[in-house]
Parts: structure tokens; C-alpha cells; sequence
């Protein structure tokens, strides 16, 4: 035996106890990484801007001479003193439920008829798309015209039929009822493309197998169509109510000044926020109302979440 | 250059932005040389808003001075979108143009930044404006904004309603009806909506409002910053002067709103007032109305309602080109094809005694001689009310409180209470 034989002996079962640990490395590490990539993406865009906001609200800060003096929760209680936080929470929420609900019911009810056998499929399904593709602005061009107080279109028809104007811009609830207009406008479609998607991923033997055990439409509608769609109707109501409480576009864009109305009839939280940050320049405060926000974003979100199971399992149920 | 509020799509890019603010953080500025180099190419980028009257032939006509710099025009659509624009890009640290306008009514809050400006201030340009323009741009001896244009405000109204109703429609006749102060002015209102015409006397409330506002030294804040607005007794007789006025004498549709506009074009309204941006508004909003005229008039004396300035942020990379072309842009003669253009009056002193602004006259208010009227307004004022940081946000909350009542929402009294509670709260 050699010296150098004898060195490469026990060299050898080191070589395989490295590779060994490489390969049991690379079966629990390469997964991590390869998820990596949105978790980085999202730390520097989600979790810093957070956090930063939280260490801003939490300070006297100026959008332009940048860092104040520590105020601790000062910019929190301030916010929370304010009426036109609670009618911008107040607001919020009422634009929220009167856009959200039918928006989301009458998406189903769309996306139920483009799941049927029709004529020129694309056509119809690219046609309720095509609100989702108009610019914002231009949306509130439009409504604002239609519904302008003294000489718009619905005011000056429901004139015609003898009823009086309403005052879509000075009273709160018609003002809320016409944004959530140009919501619903805009985002129906969206939806009801996705719970679609949802609706043509169902096995058509489910419907087949209940057809021949004589179950109608409604009752095929009701015991499969709608348990089988829990999870995409979980993610568009999600979606729904995060987009819904973080509105700003159609609000800013009902009227010439972008307030939120004489009254605050229609400032929603994210109108607030930027009114505080970009009209009178208090970036902390702003953060402040941009962490509240989150809370209650989250809060509705886990309510959301549990009424939407138990209406899911509930119809689950009935099959 | 004007309160202009249509569409809020500054509001939208606003969005977009906070995410890049967050991120960016602050960068150092790279300053610029302080000679002007006139070999290399440079571009320089000029932000303006609305409608400037920078015309192509205009800015063409300075590469031709200086064949090395081209300048490239940014426009946003509103005052409003230029202001967010601004901040968001101040607070960034970087992406301002190379000059940048600013309005006169947010201009106190971009004085409190002065700092991050160049002193715009040259033996070229020393008395170029008028005194009050310059105190505006002037920050503690800096003079980082050199004025645009200034907003002397006369009154246009409809010949055809005045007519109707009986009243002069000459001009020269109708200045003579409508000199005195708002009591007078308000006065006549009544008369014209006793013989019911069908139309009211002035649009809104708000806008007759900017025009009492305009003519006290310290209407919502006193000289050294703290907002008096609350409790200064003639910020609250105005308030209920107007709205006592507005029972009779007011179409009740709130300045630049959709029923504001298609008001105009049907005659909803006999008079208004006019600084001379409101002409090219009025024109566009009744372009086929013939009736317009100018009156050489204003309640209680003359006002200044709006007028801009330029600026040059110190983020920018030629600093010293910028300064040169800023004062070439500003200078008499430029000022003079930009009124030709767009109808922004001049604030430099020396244009109001050129023929080629004397002699102008405007078509569409019956060849009104508009020139000889501003001339005539610009020397009706002798001063323009301070104008803090808050101003702005003040008057949005004592608009808000006009149109609350205009619309039937709150009582004068209750919208009162309301108005001075919400001014407290911007401290």
C-alpha cells in the first residue's frame, strides 16, 4: 500500500458524506429558494414600505423636510379625534357594501350565463371585460355627466316620469348609490370572468349525474355549482373587499375637486389619507391613517372570511 | 395659473407614486455648473400646467438663441396634478423638470422648501414685476420664483339677459351701473332677478366669495403665519354677506363642477367674475354663446385672483442653463406672446404701457378691448391679501361651508360652526 492510497481510503467516504449533505441540502433548502424570489420581491415592496410607514406614523414627519421630532401615538389619537375620520370610515364602509354585494351577485349571475353553451362565446366574454379597460377618469367623465345634479341624464329622465331630481352629489346615500355605480361599472365584469374560470373547471359529470337524478337548473345552480365554487369565490370576495375598502379613483374622480364633497358625503379613508399627505403635507398622520386602514382592512377580512365558510359549507351541506 | 379644479387625475398618478416614494427614500442632488455652457447639447425640461401660452414657436425661438439647448415641454392638466406632481418629486429627490410652475395659491407652501430651490434673482430681472408678484416669489431675500402672469379681476357678463332685464348693455354704461361696493353689486342682483329673466345674477357663492377674500391685506392669516381665519369678524361678514346675497342672486352651481360648466353655456347665470384666465373658461365652456362682454368694473375696487410662477428646483442637472431661460421666459416680450397665446396677463410692469398689449382686444367677448381693461384692473389693487401655508386648505373648508349651504344641506349658522371646527383641526 502507498501512502497515497492509503490518504485517498478515507477521502473517499468524505467526498460522499459532502455530496450527501449537499443533496440533502438541496432537497430541503431548494424549494425555500425557489419561492424565494416573491418573498424577496414582497420584502422590499410589501414588508419595508409596512414597516417604514409604522416608523413614520409614529413621528412628526413633513412629506418634504422629511423626519420629525418622536410624537409616540400622538398621530394616532389626533386621527381618531377627527369626524372626518370616522365619516371617511363610515363612508368607506357603506360604498364598500353597496358596490361589493350586488357587484358580487350579479358577477355570479353573469358568470352562470357565459357558462351555458352561447353563440360566439368570446364575443360576450371579452364584452363584460370591456368596462375593466376604460380609463378611471374617463369613467368619471362619463358619470359625472350622467350624474350631474341640475343637467344630467337620469336626473333630467326621472324628470320625464315625474320624479323629482335627486341630488346624487349633495345627499350622502344617493352620492354613495352613484359611485358605487361606476364600481360596479367596472369591476363586474372582472369578476364575473374569474368566477367563470372557477364554473368551467366543475366536472361536467356532476351536472350530468344530478341532471339524470332529476335535479332542475336552480337546484344544480344552488348544490353544485355554488359548494364547488368556494374557493374562487373566497379569493374574488378577498379581493373584492380589499379593492373595495382601499377605493379611491371613482370618489376622486365624482366630482371637480377631489374632497370627497361639501360635507365629507362621499371622503372615503384613502381620500383622507392623501388629502392629509398631499394637500396639507403631514406624511405622519398620513401613515397613521395608512395603519389603520390595514387594521380594518384585516378585521373585515377575517369576517369575510368567516361568513364566507360557513355560507360555503352550508350549501355543501344540502347536497 | 388658475384654480382651475377639473378631473383629478394628479390624484391617480398620486397613487402610483407612494409605493416609489416609500422606496427611493432621498437622494443627494447633483448640482450644475454655474456658468452657462454653451457648447454641450443640453435639454431642458419645462413643467407647466393648463394652459401656460408657451407656444412651440416660442420655445423654438430660444434654440435659436442658444443652438445647443433644446427645451422639451412637460403639461399637466390641472393645477392640482402639477401640485402633487411637485411634492411627490421634492419629497423623491429627483424627477422634477429642470423648471417647474408653480401656482400662486399653493406657492406659500412650497416657500416653506426653499432650500431645494435656486435663487432666481439677476440685475436683468430686478424690477421686472410687480412689487407684489415679487414678495410672493421671495422668500427671506431668495427669490426663487419669477412671476408669470397676474389675475386682475373685472366683471363679465351676458348683454342679451342684461337686456332682457332691462338694464344698460354698453360696456362703458354697464361699469358705471355695477361701480360701488358688494352691497351695491348685490343690489343690483336683486333688481335683475325681480324681473325674473330666468337666469340668476353671479354663478355661486364660492366664487363671489374669492373675490371679497381677495381684497383684505390678512383675510385668513395674519402677516407672521398663525390662521386667524376663525376668528377675524370679516372672514365671517363675508360668509354671511355672500350667502345672504346668494338667496337671490345666485345660480347655486359650484364653480368648475359638471352643472357649473353646462351652466354656462345655458345662460344660467348673468354675471361673473372675471380675472383674465376666466376668459379663455368661459369661451370654452359657451362657445356658442355671442352675448359675453367685459366690463372695466369690480366690486369694492380691483382683486388678484390666481397668477403663477417659475421656478428652478436644485435637483436639477443645469442649474445655470435653467436660471438664464427661466429670465429669457419671463422677460416682457415673452410674457407679451404668451397673452397673445392664452390670455395670461402679463406681471411685468413694462408690458402695460405697450401698445401690443393696449391694443389687444378679444373676439369672442364682442371685441372686447381686454388689453386697455386688465391695464386698468392691474392698477385698481395696490396690494394682494397674505397668503400663508394654510391658505389653501382654509379655503377649501370655507368653500365646502358656502356650498353646504348653497345646496340646502345646513343652515348659514350650522355650516358656520362647522367651518370654523374644521379649520381648527388643520393645525
Amino acid at each position: 500500500m502507498t501512502t497515497s492510497a492509503l490518504r485517498a481510503k478515507p477521502r473517499t467516504p468524505r467526498r460522499i458524506a459532502f455530496s450527501q449533505k449537499l443533496g440533502r441540502w438541496d432537497v430541503k433548502i431548494s424549494p425555500y429558494l425557489y419561492v424565494s424570489p416573491f418573498f424577496i420581491v414582497f420584502a422590499v415592496v410589501g414588508l419595508f414600505p409596512l414597516l417604514y410607514t409604522a416608523w413614520v406614523s409614529l413621528h412628526k414627519w413633513d412629506l418634504i423636510a422629511g423626519q420629525g421630532p418622536w410624537v409616540g401615538l400622538d398621530n394616532f389619537t389626533f386621527v381618531l379625534g377627527q369626524d372626518q375620520f370616522w365619516e371617511a370610515l363610515r363612508n368607506t364602509l357603506s360604498i364598500f357594501l353597496l358596490s361589493s354585494v350586488p357587484q358580487i351577485l350579479l358577477a355570479l349571475l353573469i358568470a352562470a350565463v357565459l357558462d351555458n353553451n352561447l353563440r360566439g362565446s368570446t364575443f360576450w366574454r371579452m364584452s363584460v371585460l370591456l368596462p375593466y379597460i376604460i380609463m378611471p377618469v374617463a369613467v368619471g367623465l362619463i358619470f359625472g355627466q350622467l350624474f350631474a345634479d341640475k343637467y344630467g341624464l337620469i336626473n333630467n329622465l326621472l324628470g320625464h316620469i315625474g320624479i323629482p331630481a335627486i341630488g346624487w352629489h349633495t345627499d350622502a346615500f344617493s352620492a354613495q348609490i352613484a359611485i358605487a355605480t361606476m364600481v360596479n361599472f367596472r369591476w363586474t365584469g372582472y369578476n364575473a370572468l374569474i368566477l367563470l374560470a372557477g364554473m368551467q373547471a366543475i366536472p361536467r359529470d356532476l351536472y350530468e349525474s344530478a341532471a339524470i337524478d332529476g335535479a332542475g337548473r336552480l337546484r344544480r345552480f344552488f348544490s353544485i355549482t355554488i359548494p364547488q365554487l368556494r374557493p374562487t369565490m373566497i379569493f374574488v370576495i378577498i379581493t373584492a373587499t380589499i379593492g373595495g375598502l382601499q377605493i379611491f379613483d371613482e370618489p376622486t374622480v365624482f366630482d371637480q375637486y377631489g374632497t370627497g364633497g361639501a360635507d365629507h358625503q362621499y371622503l372615503t379613508l384613502t381620500m383622507y389619507l392623501h388629502n392629509i399627505g398631499w394637500q396639507q403635507l403631514d406624511f405622519g398622520r398620513a401613515s397613521a391613517i395608512a395603519w389603520l386602514l390595514f387594521v380594518v382592512i384585516i378585521l373585515i377580512g377575517l369576517i369575510n372570511l368567516a361568513i364566507t365558510r360557513r355560507i360555503a359549507s352550508n350549501e355543501g351541506r344540502l347536497r | 395659473m388658475k384654480l382651475s379644479r377639473r378631473t383629478k387625475i394628479g390624484a391617480t398618478i398620486a397613487t402610483a407614486s407612494i409605493l416609489a416614494l416609500v422606496a427611493t427614500g432621498c437622494s443627494s442632488s447633483a448640482g450644475g455648473g454655474t456658468k452657462v455652457d454653451t457648447k454641450t447639447p443640453i435639454t431642458l425640461t419645462l413643467a407647466t400646467f393648463n394652459n401656460f401660452g408657451y407656444s412651440k414657436e416660442l420655445l423654438a425661438s430660444y434654440h435659436k438663441l442658444h443652438p445647443n439647448i433644446t427645451i422639451v415641454s412637460k403639461i399637466a392638466a390641472t393645477s392640482d396634478a402639477a401640485e402633487t406632481n411637485l411634492f411627490t418629486k421634492l419629497a423623491a429627490g429627483s424627477g422634477l423638470g429642470d423648471i417647474e410652475a408653480v401656482d400662486g395659491d399653493w406657492m406659500p407652501k412650497v416657500k416653506q422648501y426653499a432650500t431645494k430651490f435656486e435663487d432666481l434673482a439677476s440685475a436683468d430681472n430686478k424690477g421686472r414685476y410687480s412689487t407684489f408678484k415679487t414678495a410672493g416669489g421671495t422668500v427671506s431675500g431668495k427669490e426663487i420664483g419669477l412671476g408669470t402672469d397676474i389675475g386682475p379681476e373685472a366683471v363679465c357678463y351676458r348683454s342679451d339677459l342684461f337686456k332682457k332685464a332691462g338694464l344698460p348693455t354698453d360696456p362703458t354704461a354697464v361699469a358705471g351701473l355695477l361701480s360701488g361696493d358688494w352691497a351695491h353689486y348685490y343690489q343690483v342682483g336683486q333688481q335683475f332677478a325681480a324681473k325674473n329673466t330666468g337666469a340668476a345674477w353671479f354663478d355661486s357663492a364660492g366664487a363671489t366669495f374669492q373675490g371679497l377674500a381677495n381684497q383684505y391685506a390678512n383675510f385668513f392669516e395674519s402677516s407672521d403665519g398663525s390662521v386667524v381665519a376663525t376668528t377675524n369678524p370679516d372672514v365671517k361678514a363675508a360668509f354671511y354677506s355672500v350667502l345672504a346675497a346668494s338667496k337671490t342672486d345666485s345660480s347655486h352651481l359650484q364653480e368648475w363642477s359638471t352643472d357649473w360648466a353646462t351652466g354656462m353655456a345655458k345662460g344660467a347665470w348673468a354675471t361673473m367674475l372675471c380675472p383674465p384666465w376666466m376668459l379663455g373658461s368661459i369661451q370654452q365652456d359657451s362657445p356658442k354663446v355671442t352675448d359675453w362682454n367685459v366690463a372695466d368694473v369690480f366690486p369694492n375696487g380691483g382683486g388678484n385672483w390666481g397668477g403663477s410662477y417659475l421656478l428652478v428646483p436644485s435637483q436639477g442637472k443645469h442649474l445655470a442653463e435653467a436660471k438664464a431661460f427661466t429670465d429669457w421666459l419671463t422677460a416682457p416680450a415673452q410674457q407679451l406672446a404668451a397673452f397673445k397665446t392664452a390670455g395670461n396677463f402679463p406681471s411685468q410692469v413694462s408690458t402695460y404701457t405697450s401698445s401690443a398689449l393696449l391694443d389687444s382686444t378679444n373676439a369672442f367677448f364682442n371685441n372686447a378691448p381686454t388689453g386697455k381693461i386688465f391695464v386698468n384692473r392691474a392698477k385698481a389693487f395696490t396690494f394682494v391679501p397674505f397668503k400663508g401655508i394654510h391658505y389653501g386648505d382654509i379655503m377649501t373648508v370655507v368653500q365646502n361651508g358656502l356650498t353646504r349651504v348653497e345646496t340646502k344641506k345646513q343652515t348659514v349658522d350650522a355650516s358656520w360652526a362647522q367651518v370654523v371646527k374644521e379649520i381648527k383641526a388643520l393645525g
